[in-house]
């Protein structure tokens, strides 16, 4: 696994707001082509790591680098394109609420400059197709939509692009069971159409053993483990232990 | 045999070839995704169209390393929107195309154009009008409501949001309505002074200033100040609870929002502007009087004095009595249209303009009623 080059690379991050450390030297390697999910508890400090990823934090020491491109130093023309190459799934959905479905999702195809409005169009289509939206809600406002609905109109924006590199912030968090599984399915089935790398922060254990090659646990604002699902539930860490309680049984059977 | 039309390692390849049984074969090499096509999509469009326009052409894609939706999307789009006779794919390119070919024909919802728009417009704005003027009167009566609940249960009554509201739109907004009110003292009192000085009746600036700013001046910049200040922060406030459903878990709670909220609000804003009025004609008349002393040698002292001579007190009572008024309206017409505000961005900020717009434009109207129902009291 080792020797595939590194599509998102951490190395000693450091993470300080005044006297308060959020993440203590932090290094992650995610390869190309894998789904990685990053576990931890509350206040562990996942959401911050995601940030830094996303280039949203600015870290007290260490480098964040995506695409082997810096994301605090260097040319800003290369990190304004790395932006295009990878696509971000918020937790709350962040549609922009004054414009429709369509023209969240054609925003940023359109700020490109180089398509006509008619690819725009059919692109929009193929991807409200993807993420199985129809056509007549196209015209809706973010309001008028249920939240199963949102992440699924967050989703087919985070692939307008194309992206190589896909981010999820709790794809599944407000979703009930059946939603939150059909979700899942539907990022596994783009990821094995689409080929992209995936990166998402998860509490839900049913979508990490859906979706995962890899996870990451942070615990006590540092990395306590990274691996294989089955490699690291074996680790006797008192959170991994508590975290995955539950399911022991269930694997071990 | 071959020419080529783009070379380099990852951006589109065309590359037009012989088979041996002499069809034309047009191979396809390269990376056909978005990243890449955006340097050179302007200038393959019309090549591709060319190509695609000869029927028996074969088109041999398997060099091509990586295609997504866009690259897909631009061959489609260049075969007339089927995949052509002779393809020869990947089988990972398959789908994508089949999911173009696949892809209902339904055009996207359009807004149609009508000739009638102006007049739907028309009849949507006055309707809208007359549907805040429903909303208004509700409101209205709700406040009532409260109030006659609040009079039989005192202890209800919410006096810490009614204290805390005095403070914001009364205390903090000191500064402001004070200095404008001394800017616009000063102003009148030069402008005055020299007409007044032509026909030698310079101790009549005192009538002049006096009614002008106790009966007018001071209870309208004080007004349009709050409405401004105030009145957009109330909208804004009850908007973004509304959005984020804090107006809702007041209600499960048994809590009523337009006790808490919204009657504090009116009562805090019909007690705080008529004060705001009295200051602000306290430092307009100051100015008034030391700008009166600079131009025409009168004293601020002479000037106090023959104040209320000039002006009779039923002008005071008239501006205190507008300013009440002015409250009122302003605080609730600014607590209708947070009510209002949809959760979306636009909605919030368009709300909080028509706000401050409706409140300012009734606050006007509502002095001009004044000024004609009381065109024979304190002149």
């Amino acid at each position: 696994m080792t020797d595939k080059p590194c599509i998102i690379e951490i190395d000693g991050l450091w993470t300080q707001y005044g006297d308060t450390v959020v993440l203590e030297d932090v290094n992650l390697c995610v390869h190309y082509g894998e789904v990685l999910a990053l576990v931890g508890g509350s206040g562990s400090g996942k959401t911050t790591l995601l940030r830094h990823i996303l280039g949203l934090e600015t870290p007290s020491r260490g480098t964040v680098k995506v695409f082997g491109v810096s994301l605090h130093e260097g040319d800003p023309r290369s990190r304004v394109d790395l932006r295009n190459r990878w696509g971000v799934l918020f937790q709350g959905g962040a549609l922009y609420s004054a414009l429709t479905v369509f023209d969240n999702i054609a925003l940023p195809l359109r700020e490109l400059h180089v398509l006509d409005e008619a690819s725009i169009r059919t692109l929009v289509r193929l991807k409200l197709d993807m993420v199985q939206i129809e056509l007549k809600h196209a015209d809706k406002m973010p309001a008028e939509l249920s939240g199963g609905m949102v992440k699924r109109v967050a989703l087919a924006r985070a692939l307008a692009l194309e992206p190589e590199l896909l981010l999820l912030d709790e794809p599944t968090a407000g979703l009930d069971p059946d939603l939150s599984d059909s979700f899942v399915k539907l990022i596994g089935d783009l990821r094995k159409e689409l080929s992209f790398t995936v990166v998402m922060v998860t509490h839900d254990i049913d979508t990490l053993f859906a979706l995962s090659d890899r996870i990451a646990v942070l615990a006590n604002r540092r990395l306590v483990a990274t691996g294989p699902l089955k490699n690291v539930m074996q680790l006797d860490h008192p959170f991994i232990r508590k975290f995955f309680a539950g399911r022991m049984a269930v694997a071990g059977a | 045999m071959t020419d080529n039309l783009v070379e380099s390692n990852t951006s589109p390849v065309l590359r037009e070839a012989h088979a041996a049984d002499g069809t034309r074969v047009l191979e396809l090499m390269g990376a056909w995704n978005l990243r890449n096509l955006k340097a050179s999509l302007r200038t393959l469009d019309p090549g591709l169209k060319a190509y695609a326009a000869d029927p028996t052409l074969h088109w041999n894609m398997q060099g091509i390393a990586e295609l997504d939706n866009a690259g897909a999307l631009l061959l489609w789009h260049a075969w007339g929107r089927h995949s052509p006779e002779n393809l020869t794919l990947r089988p990972e390119h398959i789908g994508l195309f089949d999911r173009l070919n696949t892809l209902s024909e339904t055009t996207l919802p359009h807004s149609p154009h009508d000739l009638l728009t102006p007049v739907i417009l028309l009849g949507k704005r006055t309707l809208s009008v007359a549907d805040h003027v429903q909303g208004f009167i509700a409101l209205l009566g709700q406040l009532a409501l409260d109030i006659a609940h609040l009079a039989r249960r005192p202890m209800l009554i919410p006096w810490r949001e009614i204290s805390a509201n005095l403070y914001r739109t009364g205390a903090q907004a000191l500064a402001i309505t004070g200095l404008l009110g001394f800017l616009i003292g000063v102003v009148l009192s030069y402008l005055f002074s020299k007409q007044l000085r032509i026909f030698g009746a310079d101790i009549f600036i005192i009538n002049i200033l006096g009614i002008s700013i106790l009966r007018e001046l001071g209870p309208v910049i004080a007004a349009v100040l709050v409405a401004g200040r105030s009145g957009s922060s109330m909208t804004a406030q009850l908007g973004v609870m509304r959005v984020t459903q804090e107006l809702d878990a007041l209600a499960v709670m048994g809590i009523p929002y337009s006790v808490r909220l919204i009657l504090p609000k009116v009562v805090a804003l019909s007690i705080s502007l008529p004060l705001l009025v009295l200051w602000t004609d306290a430092t307009a008349l100051l100015g008034g009087a030391l700008a009166a002393k600079v131009q025409l040698d009168i004293g601020v002292l002479h000037f106090m004095n023959q104040l209320p001579d000039a002006v009779p007190i039923a002008n005071l009572w008239l501006g205190v009595g507008k300013g009440m008024t002015f409250g009122f309206l302003i605080a609730l017409i600014a607590c209708l249209f947070g009510l209002r505000i949809l959760p979306n961005t636009q909605s919030l900020a368009a709300g909080t303009t028509n706000s401050v717009v409706t409140s300012i434009t009734i606050v006007l109207l509502v002095d001009a009623v004044f000024a004609v129902v009381f065109s024979d009291v304190g002149v």
